[in-house]
């Protein structure tokens, strides 16, 4: 079931577009903003309501990098791994990310708080190495700085 | 030395907003054209300018607009479209016009869409600007309350709706027809061409996309005229660019320049030169999808004839530098890691030859690199050439690949006779990264 908040925003989408299917992709942004994620529910009360197959929602849901068909943590870690950040040491935080919170590139930690993700370029390569956390940015990020970062998220609900 | 793109944009204060843009002189341009210009005029002076596309594909941008149909019989409704989906890796330069100045661009699709007879416009946004999503947001509505969007906009007969679209990722999006599928609620998959957009776009109606960048252009060209913007330039395409330096140099950065200054001027001079300690070895001169330029380029101007003549294209403007200190092999693989994960499997040349290129030199780095492993790789860049694929992502991928084998072939060459990687000796952080990239 969609809720009343889900449906008006969605409604609001579908006004713009000709037709209704055209606002899928807005859909399955304000479903992932209500619900963290979008499961295979989330899915099928989307299809029905735009009038589409499940299938084919799940086509563009799955195409689409920052649509979540899997939970994630509270706090989604996106790694920049492009070019600058190659040349500029990604692979050191990515390191330290690793030993502070024991997860790896696509996983979670046991206590559902952090997902590290691989990201292909934040655009602000003249301060490599880059990385954002929900919608926070940080630039030039040094090794010795992820505690400092990663505390904050800690208590942050 | 003229700056006109940038010259109202200071990072340490919020933007301008709309009344403080009016008093440095903006939305001149659309009174003015609102006045006395037909669209057909704007679109002559914009090509008379000789503004090129500065996505990356560096075409007249008046001579694209021309191929919109025109007058009573075209279809309704048109679209124009700002392609702020930057997602070239080395690429920063739009966001420094989209959180810095958002009105010049909003001005700039205004008198775009006026030259086409557009009715209804977009801001395609990457999910990743969030700063600049809030600020264009504001923009848009004050330029609403302003009467310079909606309905008779100045009291003449035209109006345009402008929306901004935030994205979910995929680097797809930027190519121009996977961008209108996008929008349209679908998998970002290239289209075939023809039907070109300016006859069939979005949702099967007239449409233009252009860069951000372009779009900011648009209202200096109206308000100085054509010759005045051509005499920015140092070379043959108009204007001023927008240029980044990214890597190893002491001041990596954005800078609004003379088109066609040189690749000397913009290493030396504007990026600080290379960090202590470091030597250039080379440099994508317009993001991930360019042919490497080395120290025998080093006067060449960038600007898009005079890189294509040294076997490069400008692309975004913004380079990207390989140091001595970077292993070739190491840096290529990161680049082919990208396109092989942004290929959207539409088509099987880039879906299947791309993975193959990344195992290949991925392999290389690993120390279990054959000799036969560079005859494959020359192959792949034939085979994902020009020609054999759907869009221009496979191509683009093989330009660094194709250049690093030509210019750093004997690096390639100690990988395999070494049967490690040179550079990786020094530290070992790279191979057990590299080995936790196989899991």
């Amino acid at each position: 079931m969609l809720t009343e908040t889900e449906i008006q925003a969605i409604d609001h989408e579908v006004k713009l577009v000709p037709y209704k299917k055209a606002a899928v992709i807005e859909a399955l942004k304000i479903v992932q903003k209500e619900r963290g994620w979008i499961s295979d529910e989330s899915v099928e009360v989307i299809a029905a309501y735009l009038e589409m197959s499940p299938a084919e929602v799940d086509s563009v849901a799955t195409f689409y990098n920052l649509i979540f068909r899997k939970p994630v943590g509270r706090h989604v870690i996106l790694l920049c791994d492009s070019i600058s950040c190659y040349v500029m040491g990604y692979q050191k935080l990515y390191e330290g990310i690793q030993q502070h919170l024991n997860i790896k590139f696509g996983q979670t930690t046991p206590d559902k708080l952090f997902t590290l993700l691989p990201n292909p370029c934040l655009g602000c390569c003249d301060h490599a190495p880059a990385l954002m956390i929900d919608e926070d940015l940080y630039r030039d990020v040094k090794e010795e700085e992820l505690e400092e970062i990663l505390k904050k998220y800690r208590t942050k609900i | 030395m003229e700056r006109p793109l940038t010259k109202h944009i200071d990072l340490n204060r919020p933007p301008l907003n709309l009344k403080e843009y009016e008093q440095v002189g903006g939305y001149e341009a659309v009174r003015k054209v609102l006045k006395g210009m037909t669209p057909v005029e704007v679109q002559k002076l914009v090509q008379d300018s000789n503004l090129k596309g500065r996505g990356g594909a560096g075409f007249n941008t008046g001579l694209k607009w021309s191929f919109v149909p025109m007058g009573p019989e075209a279809l309704h409704p048109k679209y124009i479209i700002a392609n702020a989906d930057e997602m070239e890796p080395g690429t920063f330069k739009d966001r420094l016009l989209l959180e810095g100045n958002p009105h010049q661009l909003i001005e700039g699709m205004i008198l775009s869409a006026y030259a086409i007879q557009a009715d209804i416009s977009y801001i395609f946004l990457r999910w990743a600007y969030k700063k600049a999503a809030i600020l264009i947001r504001k923009s848009i509505a004050e330029a609403y309350e302003a009467g310079y969007l909606g309905q008779n906009i100045l009291g003449s007969k035209w109006g345009l709706e402008m929306h901004l679209h935030t994205g979910v990722g995929r680097y797809m999006c930027g190519e121009e027809t996977a961008l209108l599928n996008a929008l349209e609620g679908k998998r970002a998959t290239p289209r075939a061409k023809p039907p070109f957009p300016q006859v069939s776009g979005l949702f099967g109606k007239p449409t233009i996309v252009n860069n951000v960048e372009t779009f900011c252009c648009v209202p200096h060209i109206i308000n100085n005229g054509a010759d005045w913007f051509k005499g920015l330039s140092k070379s043959e395409d108009g204007g001023t660019k927008l240029y980044g330096v990214s890597g190893r140099v002491k001041k990596p950065g954005c800078w609004e320049l003379p088109m066609g200054v040189t690749m000397r001027e913009l290493i030396e001079v504007h990026a600080g030169g290379m960090q202590d300690g470091y030597e250039f070895k080379g440099a994508l001169p317009g993001g991930a999808s360019t042919d490497f330029l080395t120290t025998e380029h080093w006067d060449v101007k960038m600007d898009f004839k005079s890189v294509a003549a040294a076997g490069s294209r400008l692309g975004t403007g913004t380079m990207v530098v390989l140091d001595d200190a970077t292993c070739p092999v190491g840096f290529v693989h990161n680049l082919q890691h990208f396109f092989a994960q942004e290929s959207c499997g539409w088509c099987t040349p880039c879906r299947e030859g791309l993975p193959w290129v990344e195992k290949i030199l991925l392999n290389m780095e690993k120390g279990h690199g054959r000799m036969e492993d560079l005859e494959l790789l020359d192959m792949h860049t034939k085979m994902l050439g020009p020609g054999n694929t759907f869009c221009a992502l496979a191509p683009g991928a093989m330009e660094p690949l194709q250049s690093a084998l030509k210019y750093f072939r004997d690096d390639f060459v100690r990988h395999i006779v070494e049967g490690k990687c040179p550079w990786h000796t020094a530290t070992e952080t790279p191979k057990r990264f590299a080995e936790s990239l196989m899991v």
